[in-house]
C-alpha cells in the first residue's frame, strides 16, 4: 500500500494487486485515453501543454522538457527521432525498471504522445542490457499496443503513422549519457559526443534532430496530456512540478522506490517516516540524494539557502526538500532520485572505493582526465582500504578530482569526481587518520 | 590558408591579447601557430578528423558580451574594447572554431593547471620505456612533460600492464603500453588509408589499441600511422631498434615510386639511408606517402647494385668506359632509349646527347593501376621532364616497337639505354643480337648483363636533380648519402658522353645547367634550382594539355580539372 503522504501518479498501479502488464488491463483502466485525446489535437498543442507543464527531465539533468523539445530542430527536413532512455544505470537509481515491469504500456502512451507531439515517426527505446526481461515485456507491450492499432501504421485512423523499437545495451553505465547512447544505438563505441556541435536536438541519431528522455520523463507527458499543463504545473513546487520517484537504498528500516509530489518532502520526513528510520541502534551518517554521483551529504551540516522570495533558511540535511532546486542549493542535486542512506556502521573511505571501482570500470576511456583519473582514485582508495593509507591520499584524492571535473568531453568526469570531492570535503577528518582508525571494518578485506 | 582569400573573408581572433585575421572557422591551434604561440595537443592531426580526446589544447575561451536588447557587443568603458565574457571551464583549443570577436586565452594559470593536470594523466600509468623506446628523441609525451608537466610523480599506485609487442600487420608493431588511446591511427586508416581496420576494446585505462577479428593493417599507408602515433606506441618493424633518431640527418627528396611526386624526408647517418618518412605538402601528398615507397631506400644497397663500369662485361676504368661509349655514338646509328625515372636535368642533357648526334629518342612507360591516392597510373616519376625539356613529344608507350622496326631495317647500331631494360621493352633477341649496348643505371638487368659498355649511375638518394609531377610541379631533391666507388653521377655522364660524341662541353653541375635550362627551356625560364620552394613549383602545362596522360584520380590531383 502506498504511504499516506505518497502521491501516485506514475506508480498509480505498480505493485497493485492484480494488475498485469497486459493490455486489456491498461485498457481497463483508462489506458491510451490520453492517446485518443492527444491525436485529436495539434502537436503543437501538445508542446505547449508540456511546456506549461513545467515538466524536468527525470533521467538526471532536471532539463526542462518543454525547452528540450522547442530546441529540436523541424526545419532540417530531416526525419526526427525519439530515444528513450531507458538505461536506468546510475547506481541508487531503481524506478524506470519498475514502469517497465510493472507497466509498460503507459510508457509506451507516453511514447506515442510524444512522437505526436513532435512528429517523430520512429522511437527507439535503449533498455540496457541487464534488463532482458524489460526488454521482452516492452516487445510484447508493443506488440500489443501495434494490433490495438495504438503504434505502428495509420494510428487510430489518423493517418499518422509510428514505429516503437526496442535496442537491448550491451552492458555499460555510459551508454546512458544521451551521446554516448546515440553512438551505440548506431552499432559503434558509446564514446559521448562532443556539445556543441553535438547536441542530439539538432545533430542527434544519424545527424538528425533527436529527443533523448527519461523513461519516466515520458511517462510524465502522459499525464500531463490526459489533466492538461496546468494541472500538472500545480502538482510539486514552483519550478519542481509533478510528482517524483525516489529510490531509497541502504541503511533505512524500508527502502523501496516511492512517489511524492516534487520538493513537498523533507530528505528527514523520507528517511525517518516514510523508509522508518535508521536501523536499531544506528545513527544516520551520510546520505547521497541523486545517484551515486551526486554529491554526499552529511547529517550534520547546516545549509545557509535563499529561498525564491529572498529569505534565508538555514537548513540541516533533514531539513532539505527533495526537489532540484533545493538540493542544487545545498551543493547537491536531485538526479536520477537515487537516494543512498549511510548509517555510523559506514567505513566512508571503503564507501568512496566502492564508487571508485565503479566508475573506474564504467569511464568509456575517450578522453584522459576521466580514463585515467578515474582508475587513479579507485587505486588511491583501495590501497588506503587495503591498509596502506597515508595521511596525504585525501587531499591527493581531491586534487586528482580536480582535475577532472570541467575538463571532460561528457558529464561523466563530473560524475566521477563529485564524489571523491565531497567525500574528502565532507569527510576529511576520516581520510586523514585512516591509517589509525580504531577498528578497520570488514570492507577492508572485501575490497582489497 | 590559400593566398587567394580576400580580407573580407578574414575575421579578427584574439589570442593571448594579439589580434590575428584568419579565415572564419581557422582552427585555434592552427590560429595560434601563426603567431608563434604553441597550444600542447595530441590527438589533434590537421588531416584527420577532430575528436578532442586528449584534452591536452584546453584553452580559456570568451566571446564579445552582447547587449541583450540591441544584440550589439558591449564596451568595456576602461579599454574603450567590447567587453567579453570568459567561459568558466576551459575550452579544447581543437575544436574552437574561429568567430568574429573570438578570444582565447593560452597562458593563465588555469590553462597551466589544465595542461599539467593532462600531463599527470598520461603518464600514470606510462611504462619508463624511453631509453629503448623508438620514439625517443621525436616523442611528443617526452617534449610536452618536458615542456607543460609537473616534472614530479605523486603516482604510487601499480602501473596497468598491457600488451608490450602486438604485430598488428607486416610493417606496424604495437606496444599498448606507451598508447595514449589518442585514436589518430584509428582515424587516419578509417578516413586517409579507408581501410577501417583498426579500433579499441575493452573501457576505461584498459582500453587497448587492436586490429578488428580477422584482420591486419596491412593496407600499402599503414606505417603512416606509425608516423602519426605522438608516441612510441606504433613503430616501424623495418626501423625498430636500428638507430636512434637524433643521430640522424635529414634530406629532403621526392618520392619515385609514381608520378604523384610524394615529398619525401630521407633519415640517414655516415652514408646510410634508415627510412623514408613523408615530408608535408598539402598540395600533393599531405602528410603521407605509401608503405611501398619507403622501402625504395634499400635499393641503395641491394646486392644487383652496379658498383664498376665495365667494357664487355671486364670492369674498367670509368674514362676507358667513357671513351668506348664515345667511338660507338661517333660511330651513327645511334638510338635513345631515356627514362621518365631520370631527373629533369638528366632528360635535358639526354636531349642534347640525341641532337648532338641526331638520334632519335624514346622513352618506356610504365604504367599500372593508381591506387586513388598517393600512387597514380604513371610509375614513372617524370615523364613530364622528359616532354618539357624535349626529349620526347607525347606519352611514351611500353614497348618501343618503332626503335624494333628500325633495327631490323638496319639504321641502328647502338642503343643507349638509360636504365631501362630493353627486353622488357620489347626487343627480343633478333634485335639485340645486331646492337651494341651502352647502358647507364643503378642496377644490373638482362640489358646491362648484355652491354657493350656499362656506366654505372646513382639512385635518386644519392643525387641531386627535379621531377616534374603529374601536376605539372616542379620539385627538387637533394643527396642524402654518397653513391658507390665506381658510379658517377648521371649528369657528369651524360655531359661526358655529348662532349666524347663531339656536342661540345656542357655543366654538369646542377646550378650551372640550371643556367642552360632556364635560358632554353620556356616553362623553367624563371627557375632555379637553389629558389626553388620546397613545396614545388608548378609549371605552365598549356602545351601539353591534350595529351592522353594515363593518370586518374589522386589525392589533390584530378585530371578532370
Ligand atoms: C554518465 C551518465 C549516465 C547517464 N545515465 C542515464 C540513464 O541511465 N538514464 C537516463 O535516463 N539518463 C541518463 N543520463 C542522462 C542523459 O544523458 C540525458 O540527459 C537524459 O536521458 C535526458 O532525459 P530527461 O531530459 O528526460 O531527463 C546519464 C547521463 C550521464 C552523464
Ligand atoms: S568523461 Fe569519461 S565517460 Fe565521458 S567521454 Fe570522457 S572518458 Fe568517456
Ligand atoms: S613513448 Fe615517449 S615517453 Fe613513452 S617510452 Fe617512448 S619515448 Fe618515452
Ligand atoms: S597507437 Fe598511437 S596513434 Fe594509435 S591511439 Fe595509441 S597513441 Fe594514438
Ligand atoms: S588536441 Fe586533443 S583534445 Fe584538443
Amino acid at each position: 500500500m502506498p504511504h499516506p503522504a505518497e502521491r501516485r501518479l506514475i506508480f498509480e498501479h505498480v505493485d497493485e494487486p492484480g494488475y498485469t502488464t497486459d493490455l486489456p488491463c491498461y485498457l481497463a483502466h483508462g489506458g491510451y485515453e490520453a492517446l485518443k485525446k492527444s491525436v485529436a489535437r495539434k502537436p503543437e498543442e501538445l508542446i505547449d501543454e508540456v511546456k506549461k507543464s513545467g515538466l524536468r527531465g527525470r533521467g538526471g539533468a532536471g532539463f526542462s522538457c518543454g525547452v528540450k523539445w522547442t530546441l529540436v530542430d523541424r526545419k532540417s527536413g530531416k526525419p526526427i527521432y525519439l530515444i528513450v532512455n531507458a538505461d536506468e544505470s546510475e547506481p541508487g537509481t531503481f524506478k524506470d525498471r519498475y514502469i517497465i515491469h510493472q507497466d509498460p504500456h503507459q510508457l509506451v502512451e507516453g511514447i506515442m504522445i510524444t512522437c505526436w507531439a513532435n512528429q517523430v515517426r520512429q522511437a527507439y527505446i535503449y533498455i540496457r542490457g541487464e534488463f532482458p526481461r524489460g526488454a521482452r515485456l516492452l516487445e510484447h507491450a508493443i506488440a500489443e499496443a501495434r494490433a490495438g492499432n495504438f503504434v505502428g501504421p495509420n494510428i487510430l485512423g489518423t493517418g499518422y503513422s509510428c514505429e516503437i523499437y526496442v535496442h537491448r545495451g550491451a552492458g555499460a553505465y555510459i551508454c546512458g549519457e544521451e551521446t554516448g547512447l546515440i553512438e551505440s544505438l548506431e552499432g559503434k563505441r558509446p564514446y559521448p559526443r562532443i556539445k556543441p556541435p553535438f547536441f542530439p536536438a539538432v545533430l542527434g541519431l544519424y545527424q538528425c534532430p533527436t529527443i533523448v528522455n527519461n523513461v519516466e520523463t515520458l511517462c510524465h507527458v502522459k499525464h500531463i496530456a490526459a489533466m492538461g499543463g496546468e494541472a500538472f504545473a500545480r502538482i510539486g513546487t514552483l519550478n519542481n512540478t509533478g510528482t517524483r520517484l525516489l529510490c531509497v537504498s541502504g541503511h533505512v528500516q524500508r527502502p523501496g522506490t516511492y512517489e511524492f509530489e516534487s520538493g513537498k518532502i523533507t530528505l528527514g520526513r523520507l528517511l525517518n517516516e516514510i523508509c522508518g528510520g535508521p536501523r536499531p541502534g544506528r545513527q544516520f551518517k551520510a546520505v547521497i540524494p541523486g545517484g551515486s554521483s551526486s554529491k554526499i551529504l552529511r547529517f550534520g551540516e547546516r545549509f545557509k539557502v535563499k529561498q525564491r522570495d529572498g529569505t534565508m533558511v538555514d537548513w540541516g540535511v533533514e531539513d532539505i526538500p527533495m526537489d532540484f532546486d533545493s538540493l542544487a542549493a545545498c551543493g547537491t542535486m536531485g538526479g536520477s532520485g537515487g537516494v543512498i542512506v549511510m548509517d555510523d556502521s559506514v567505513d566512508i573511505v571503503a564507501a568512496l572505493a566502492n564508487l571508485n571501482a565503479f566508475y573506474a570500470h564504467e569511464s568509456c576511456g575517450q578522453c584522459t582526465p576521466c580514463r585515467e583519473g578515474s582508475l587513479w582514485m579507485k587505486k588511491i582508495t583501495a590501497r588506503m582500504v587495503r591498509g596502506e593509507a597515508r595521511p596525504e591520499d585525501g587531499a591527493l584524492l581531491k586534487s586528482v578530482a580536480d582535475q577532472i571535473a570541467g575538463r571532460t568531453i561528457c558529464p561523466f568526469g563530473e560524475a566521477c569526481a563529485w564524489p571523491t570531492q565531497s567525500f574528502v570535503q565532507k569527510f576529511g577528518d576520516e581520510f586523514r587518520n585512516y591509517a589509525s582508525r580504531p577498528n578497520p571494518g570488514p570492507a577492508a578485506t572485501e575490497l582489497a | 590558408m590559400s593566398s587567394a582569400l580576400k580580407p573580407a573573408d578574414l575575421i579578427t581572433v584574439t589570442i593571448d591579447g594579439r589580434e590575428i585575421a584568419v579565415p572564419k572557422g581557422t582552427n585555434m591551434i592552427e590560429a595560434a601557430q601563426v603567431l608563434g604561440i604553441e597550444i600542447p595537443h595530441f590527438c589533434y592531426h590537421s588531416k584527420l578528423s577532430v575528436v578532442g580526446n586528449c584534452r591536452m589544447c584546453l584553452v580559456e575561451m570568451g566571446l564579445p558580451a552582447l547587449d541583450p536588447a540591441t544584440k550589439q557587443p558591449v564596451m568595456d568603458p576602461a579599454t574603450g574594447k567590447p567587453k567579453i565574457n570568459w567561459v568558466a571551464k576551459p575550452t579544447i583549443a581543437c575544436f574552437t572554431n574561429a568567430s568574429p570577436g573570438l578570444h582565447i586565452r593560452t597562458g593563465t594559470p588555469l590553462v597551466r593547471e589544465c595542461r599539467e593536470g593532462v600531463m599527470e594523466f598520461l603518464l600514470v600509468n606510462h611504462p619508463l620505456d624511453c631509453p629503448i623506446c623508438d620514439q625517443a628523441g621525436e616523442c611528443k609525451l617526452q617534449e610536452q612533460a618536458t615542456g607543460y608537466g609537473r616534472g614530479y610523480s605523486r603516482y604510487i599506485e601499480q602501473k596497468n600492464v598491457k600488451p608490450k609487442r602486438t604485430l598488428l600487420g607486416p610493417r606496424v608493431m604495437l606496444d599498448d603500453e606507451r598508447c595514449i588511446l589518442c585514436s589518430r591511427c584509428i582515424r587516419f586508416s578509417k578516413e586517409i588509408a579507408r581501410d577501417d581496420v583498426l579500433g579499441f576494446i575493452d573501457r576505461g585505462s584498459h582500453s587497448t589499441l587492436a586490429c578488428y577479428p580477422g584482420r591486419k593493417l596491412e593496407n600499402n599507408y599503414s606505417v603512416n600511422t606509425v608516423d602519426i602515433c605522438p608516441v612510441g606506441a606504433l613503430t616501424s618493424t623495418d626501423f625498430r631498434f636500428k638507430m636512434r633518431v637524433w643521430f640522424l640527418k635529414t634530406t629532403p627528396s621526392i618520392c619515385p615510386e609514381s608520378s604523384v611526386g610524394v615529398n619525401t624526408e630521407v633519415w640517414s647517418r655516415e652514408g646510410v639511408v634508415y627510412r623514408i618518412t613523408p615530408r608535408r605538402n598539402d598540395e600533393v601528398n599531405d602528410t603521407w606517402m605509401a608503405d611501398s615507397g619507403r622501402l625504395l631506400y634499400k635499393q641503395v644497397t641491394a646486392d644487383h647494385r652496379l658498383r664498376e663500369p665495365s667494357v664487355d662485361g671486364t670492369t674498367v676504368a670509368g674514362a676507358e668506359a667513357l671513351a668506348q661509349a664515345g667511338a660507338l655514338l661517333k660511330a651513327g646509328g645511334v638510338a635513345i632509349v631515356g627514362s621518365g625515372r631520370s631527373s629533369v636535368e638528366e632528360q635535358f642533357l639526354t636531349r642534347k646527347l640525341a641532337d648532338a648526334i641526331a638520334a632519335p629518342a624514346w622513352l618506356v612507360s610504365r604504367v599500372g593501376q593508381g591506387d586513388g591516392l598517393l600512387i597514380s597510373a604513371d610509375r614513372n616519376p617524370n615523364v613530364r621532364g622528359a616532354l618539357v625539356t624535349g626529349l620526347i613529344k607525347t606519352v611514351p608507350e611500353a614497348e618501343l616497337t618503332e626503335l624494333a622496326a628500325q633495327i631490323a631495317a638496319g639504321k641502328i647500331k647502338t642503343v643507349v639505354s638509360i636504365g631501362e631494360d630493353l627486353t622488357a621493352a620489347g626487343l627480343g633477341e633478333a634485335q639485340l643480337n645486331r646492337i651494341a649496348i651502352v647502358y647507364l643505371g643503378t642496377h644490373a638487368n638482362a640489358t646491362s648483363a648484355g652491354a657493350k659498355v656499362v656506366l654505372p649511375t646513382l639512385t635518386v638518394f644519392e643525387k641531386a636533380g627535379t621531377f616534374i609531377n603529374q601536376q605539372f610541379r616542379l620539385q627538387r631533391f637533394a643527396p642524402a648519402v654518397p653513391g658507390p666507388q665506381g658510379a658517377a653521377d648521371d649528369l657528369v655522364i651524360l655531359a661526358g658522353l655529348v662532349e666524347a660524341a663531339g656536342g661540345g662541353a656542357l655543366a654538369s653541375d646542377i646550378d650551372g645547367l640550371w643556367t642552360t635550362l632556364a635560358s632554353e627551356i620556356k616553362p623553367l625560364a624563371t627557375v632555379t634550382y637553389q629558389n626553388l620552394p620546397a613545396t614545388g613549383l608548378l609549371l605552365d602545362a598549356s602545351d601539353f594539355s591534350d595529351l592522353p596522360f594515363p593518370e586518374d584520380e589522386t589525392l589533390h590531383f584530378n585530371p578532370k580539372q
